[in-house]
């Protein structure tokens, strides 16, 4: 499989890095410092092609932490307040669109 | 049941010491995920949306009490309270952390239950009619010939890296409820003309982006040489199938681009050469796999017993019972089919409060086993009929008495987009929405048999190609769209769908399906006529005119 890194990275606007934790698979966002938060708010933002591409080979090299780091499109609001680009994003971080049998 | 010996339990036990220690090195990081993801996956270990997803197989679709009371322990301590019964006689528990597998595993293990193969380019789970051993008119139970592949297959050196994943479904019903043209290899019980039992092959059938129906490779293979046979055709897939481009890696890529002809000459070369191999199996050995099958000792019981008639006031017992009990090969007892559909819940879902419930319902209606099928439903398989109001009441208190049993609310559908990373739509919205379109059970008796399949990507998990309804999810524009087939089948009048036409958008989806049945209902020739068989009459033009005129 082609690593991330030599994949072509196409962004259309404000991007974020994002994975799953490797040790339960929880959804996570890499974030300015470095880390990975589950809170998408405090993802790190980026807007070219260059800074993508720096955010996710940090991200990737985090091999232990996180497993399939890639690019994914947000949207910013006058607010501020960073949205998921598109409905598989907004699924893994709102979790799924069912009522699910057991409540959580 | 099949009671699995010593080797059976070391190797399992084995399995998950040396899945622990692999964990163990991901997460400490000697492993890196490019390293662990092959081992991850050969114990059916995927990585999902949210979570890590964990497949266990049921091979040929038998589970006893003891083992569905596991499934609902780990479902309850390792994931969220539930799990997923799939199309291949799998259950999928969507939580799991990476961390806690192997104890998930172990406790399995305890059991009898793993997760090998359950993902990967191997061999993968051996499925069969869920209603083995007990179907009337069966050849024999074509669980001992499963058994016997499940036990070739795992961990066969040769086919651990296949060029892709590679199912087998074998059924010894005239009626085939294991889906068998639609497997890498089916397989069908029959007798030849001399009497002996055997197996007509079917190779290449599969589903996904390029869906294909079996064809028939051999009319007759002597039941003593069915390793050997099935063995030289992996090998000529071994050999030739391709490895360069994961969408034309299947068998039945392979089988169509050589022509079954000319794939049929080399396996026949390859079987040949092979001769009397230690493959070739002695009487001794099959005898020694069915003497493990243990079968209750029935009663002499009446065909219908008083209780049985009493409840036949009941309208609402008549209806369930109607759709959900079907008829055993012995007098007095019945199959009953507990549907895993309710209206507006996930196609397939359990709770582990619902497990331990049908587990206890099995331990005292149906000597302690229970059955998975291909259609994401359970079944008891030997009901004394005189249980049956009994089992009924028991059912409806765990809302497991839906009375849609082959109806047009059972419906088949993948997890989609809520939880599957391949998935580009959702499907378990869609079919909520149709259970409750078709909640009223008169009206889905109207209808009749109808068999809708839905899945969130052209991998076709939700078999929708066999639907005779078949809904694919697509993403136009990062909208969700589906696409609607019609006169697809699964069973041995397999068939593919017709596109109907256009994507239509996710709001649309119910509506779409409303306008077919009710095309369907004003078309049909007589009213036992089924809308597979009306669309095979009139073609799908009519339907297609019906959904499009006003859009």
């Amino acid at each position: 499989m082609t690593s991330p890194l030599e994949q072509k990275i196409r962004i259309s606007g404000p991007s974020i890095v994002t994975a799953n934790r490797t040790f339960d698979g929880a959804v996570i966002y890499r974030n300015a410092s470095q880390g990975w938060s589950t809170d998408l708010s405090e993802a790190a933002i980026v807007r070219t092609v260059a800074e993508a591409r720096a955010l996710l080979a940090e991200s990737v090299a985090d091999d232990i932490g996180a497993v399939g780091a890639y690019i994914a499109p947000v949207e910013i609001n006058d607010g501020g307040k960073i949205k998921p680009g598109n409905l598989r994003e907004l699924i893994r971080l709102r979790g799924v669109t069912i009522e699910l049998p057991v409540l959580a | 049941m099949y009671a699995y010996d010593e080797l059976d339990r070391t190797l399992l036990n084995e399995r998950v010491e040396e899945f622990r220690d692999q964990v163990k090195r991901r997460l400490s990081g000697e492993l890196t995920e490019d390293e662990f993801k092959m081992l991850r996956l050969q114990n059916g270990v995927y990585l999902q949306l949210h979570a890590y997803m964990f497949r266990v197989a049921i091979p040929y679709g038998t589970l006893s009490s003891q083992q569905l009371r596991r499934l609902a322990h780990v479902a309850r301590r390792y994931d969220r309270g539930y799990g997923h019964f799939t199309t291949r006689q799998n259950i999928q528990f969507n939580w799991i952390k990476l961390a806690e597998l192997p104890d998930a595993l172990a406790a399995l293990a305890e059991v009898g239950i793993h997760s090998m193969q359950t993902s990967g380019n191997n061999t993968r789970n051996v499925t069969s009619d869920q209603w083995a051993g007990v179907a009337p008119g069966e050849i024999e139970d074509p669980r001992i010939w499963s058994e016997l592949l499940r036990q070739y297959t795992t961990l066969h050196p040769e086919f651990s890296f296949l060029p892709r994943k590679f199912k087998f479904a074998i059924t010894a019903s005239a009626h085939d409820r294991a889906a068998i043209k639609v497997h890498d290899i089916g397989l069908r019980l029959h007798k030849n003309a001399q009497g002996e039992t055997g197996f007509e092959v079917l190779v290449g059938g599969g589903l996904g982006r390029t869906p294909f129906i079996a064809k028939t490779i051999k009319p007759f293979v002597h039941g003593r040489d069915l390793l050997s046979y099935v063995e030289a055709i992996l090998r000529v897939y071994n050999q030739y199938g391709r490895r360069d481009n994961i969408y034309k890696a299947r068998i039945k890529i392979l089988v169509h681009e050589l022509g079954i002809e000319k794939f049929a000459a080399e396996v026949e070369e390859e079987w040949r050469a092979m001769g009397d191999s230690a493959l070739t199996l002695d009487d001794a050995v099959i005898e020694e796999v069915r003497s493990r099958f243990s079968y209750p000792i029935y009663e002499k019981l009446p065909h219908m017993p008083e209780e049985l008639k009493k409840a036949a006031h009941d309208a609402v017992f008549e209806r369930w019972r109607r759709n959900s009990v079907f008829t055993h090969k012995v007098q007095g007892y019945a199959i009953v089919t507990v549907s895993l559909k309710p209206v507006g819940g996930p196609p397939g879902d359990a709770t582990a409060d619902q497990m331990d419930a049908i587990a206890e319902l099995a331990d005292k209606y149906s000597f302690g086993e229970i059955r998975v099928g291909h259609e994401q439903n359970l079944a008891l398989p030997h009901v004394a009929k005189r249980d049956l109001p009994a089992l009924f009441k028991a059912l409806e208190k765990i809302g497991l008495a839906t009375p849609n049993v082959n109806l047009i609310s059972d419906i088949i559908a993948c997890p989609g987009l809520d939880y599957c990373s391949l998935a580009n739509a959702r499907s378990i919205p869609i079919a909520q929405e149709l259970t409750r379109r078709f909640a009223n059970p008169e009206t889905a008796e109207l209808i009749g048999r109808l068999h809708i399949n839905i899945s969130g990507c052209i991998n076709a998990c939700g078999h929708h190609h066999v639907g005779h309804i078949g809904i694919l999810g697509v993403e136009k524009n990062g909208e969700e769209f589906y696409q609607i087939t019609i006169g697809g089948r699964a069973d041995e009048n397999a068939e593919l769908g017709v596109l109907i036409g256009p994507a239509v958008p996710f709001g649309e989806v119910a509506d779409v399906i409303e306008d077919i049945v009710e095309a369907y209902l004003a078309l049909r020739g007589r009213p036992d006529e089924l809308f597979v068989d009306a669309v095979k009459r009139l073609g799908v033009e009519p339907f297609r005119e019906r959904v499009y005129a006003t859009r």
